[in-house]
């Protein structure tokens, strides 16, 4: 086992460590830390994969995002910072169940996807091909430019909603700035 | 000897090098050490360098004031952040009851690593650079959503209402001003045609990027200062309102973390300007000599860290309201203006081989008469609606707070 194989496999340990803490933590403010921790595990990760745009990407949007979100958690939440919250519900052997369901089907069909079942590891090229592969994937006709244009008109519609919600409501007679 | 005067960082780095090697070790694990070695030697000198750094921000500031500023200990007050330091030292580190431990302590030393991390990619001479990383971009973007998260955890973590509501100030700040900022850097990132700030460098040999894109320097420059919440962005420790926003239940060396933290990052993105549209090292000789690469970089540095103080000494602290309009409705869209002048500008010079100087200024002359023309007529509207309604006094301010 090299030094390599070492971090990796310690990597991965903490990384799931910190993702089962996600869940079972019982305060919503330590949840999303943990949450960080996790991502920032998956970052190593990519980073281990010879992945290091991903691995940037990576803390770069969801460090950020988390930040947000914690906020979101304190505003819409009432008191849940200092909550401890019950961890169990009544029908947690269902979401066992559909947990384990899931995690059976996404091993069957990586095993018998053709290009994960084999253990030859393929060659992977240097970082600036892959970048400019990335990049060229996304405005290709023949690859993924309908998913990447599905997923900004999304975002822009989602972008639009929010400033709908939060446009002020005008009343007849009511004077701007009193809101 | 003549070569240790020519490139002294590569002659230590060999000198050290064989000496290892001949002490029997590996050559991968010498590799490694010296990489450590030089993490550790950088981040000690820019630790150390912000006890100048807070010197003359002190200095330049009372002369800005018609002050004389710190002038007791040693030559002209130099030693005055060392008296300061050696206080916060002897200080009770007290932590307030109901902090949540770990966050509480954790949230000082991101702040730190956040800023001190940003200098593995800088430039500081051609043959010395931290970490040679084909996304550095990238990476500062995501090293300071880091310094983000030191803030947002000081804030959640201290029990403390006030230290919250500079954490929230904080998280709106940063997150807002990563827009323009990320905009401005693609700019230098387009016309390098990479990521790697080396590249960048290496790419502004002839003309400095700020000179082919002043506006999305203007822009980096500006958005970079709210990033980090210096003044006039530093309302998440407006004194006057939130007594001293995330960090209040800090004392002792915890707060002197966040103190070097802000200081530091001052300095840090003077670099990053200096590097990303000042062309960083280059400079006449820089290349055979890199020294003198290293003492152009210092310069250009702290030109542009005296107009960080500069701005800190003149302009009044902008409320909430202000910041954020001043970003989505100005800052912003000029941003993206600039990018889609430069790219188009960048394409025709390559097209039709034209002088790409000339090309890219008119492209920025465009921009700025478009923002003129543009702040001009949102000037007038307002106006006349404020005179259409005297009695109801600045309604036109409390648009924006909507």
């Amino acid at each position: 086992m090299t030094l390599y194989q070492i971090a990796f496999l310690v990597a991965a340990f903490l990384t799931l460590i910190a993702a089962l803490m996600t869940v079972s933590s019982p305060s919503m403010v330590h949840s999303a830390l943990w949450l960080i921790l996790t991502l920032g595990g998956i970052a190593v990760l990519f980073l281990l994969l010879n992945a290091g745009f991903l691995a940037v990407v990576q803390v770069a949007v969801y460090i950020d995002a988390i930040a947000i979100m914690i906020i979101i958690v304190v505003m819409l939440t009432q008191g849940a910072v200092r909550q401890q919250l019950r961890q169990v519900s009544r029908t947690w052997w269902g979401a066992a169940v559909a947990a384990i369901l899931l995690f059976v089907s996404l091993l069957v069909i990586f095993v018998q996807s053709p290009q994960l079942a084999s253990t030859a590891p393929t060659l992977v090229p240097s970082q600036e091909t892959i970048l400019k592969d990335l990049g060229q994937s996304l405005v290709d006709v023949n690859r993924y430019i309908l998913p990447f244009e599905i997923a900004s008109v999304l975002l822009l519609a989602a972008l639009i909603g929010s400033i709908i919600v939060a446009w002020p409501i005008r009343r007849p007679g009511q004077e701007e700035g009193e809101r | 000897m003549t070569e240790f005067l020519q490139d002294p960082f590569t002659w230590i780095g060999e000198l050290l090098k064989t000496w290892l090697t001949g002490l029997g070790l590996a050559s991968d694990f010498v590799t490694f050490l010296l990489q450590l070695l030089g993490a550790l030697v950088l981040a000690t000198v820019m630790l150390l360098l912000t006890f100048l750094l807070i010197w003359a921000e002190r200095k330049i500031v009372a002369r800005i004031q018609d002050r004389l500023g710190p002038n007791r200990v040693g030559p002209f007050g130099v030693f005055q952040t060392v008296a300061d330091l050696l206080k916060l030292v002897t200080k009770e580190l007290i932590t307030p009851t109901g902090a949540d431990l770990i966050p509480y302590n954790l949230a000082p030393l991101l702040a730190v690593m956040s800023v001190v991390g940003l200098w593995a990619v800088i430039p500081l001479a051609p043959t010395l650079l931290g970490a040679k990383i084909n996304v550095g971009v990238l990476y500062i973007i995501s090293i300071g959503a880091i310094g983000t998260l030191g803030i947002m955890l000081a804030g959640m973590s201290s029990n403390n209402k006030y230290a919250l509501l500079g954490a929230f100030r904080t998280v709106a700040l940063m997150i807002s001003y990563a827009v323009p900022m990320v905009l401005a850097l693609l700019v230098p990132v387009l016309l390098a045609g990479s990521m790697d700030m080396s590249t960048i460098v290496n790419a502004q040999s002839p003309l400095p990027f700020l000179l082919l894109a002043p506006v999305a320097a203007l822009v980096f420059f500006i958005s970079s200062l709210g990033e980090v919440g210096r003044a006039p962005f530093d309302l998440l420790e407006a004194e006057s309102e939130i007594v001293a926003g995330f960090h209040i239940e800090y004392s002792g060396l915890k707060f002197g973390m966040f103190f070097v933290a802000e200081f530091l990052h001052a300095f840090t993105i003077s670099a990053l300007t200096a590097t990303l549209f000042l062309g960083g090292w280059q400079g006449p000789w820089a290349a055979q000599y890199p020294f003198l690469g290293l003492i152009y970089f210092l310069i250009k540095t702290s030109i542009v860290y005296f107009v960080v103080i500069w701005i800190r000494g003149s302009f009044p602290r902008i409320r909430i309201d202000q910041m954020n309009s001043l970003n989505w409705k100005l800052i912003t869209p000029v941003a993206l203006l600039g990018l889609v002048a430069t790219s188009v500008a960048e394409k025709l010079a390559v097209e039709f081989a034209w002088s790409r100087l000339l090309v890219h200024l008119a492209a920025s002359a465009l921009v700025v008469l478009v923002t003129l023309t543009a702040l001009g007529i949102y000037a007038r509207t307002t106006r006349k609606r404020s005179e259409q309604m005297p009695a109801t006094g600045a309604t036109s301010e409390s648009l924006t707070s909507a």
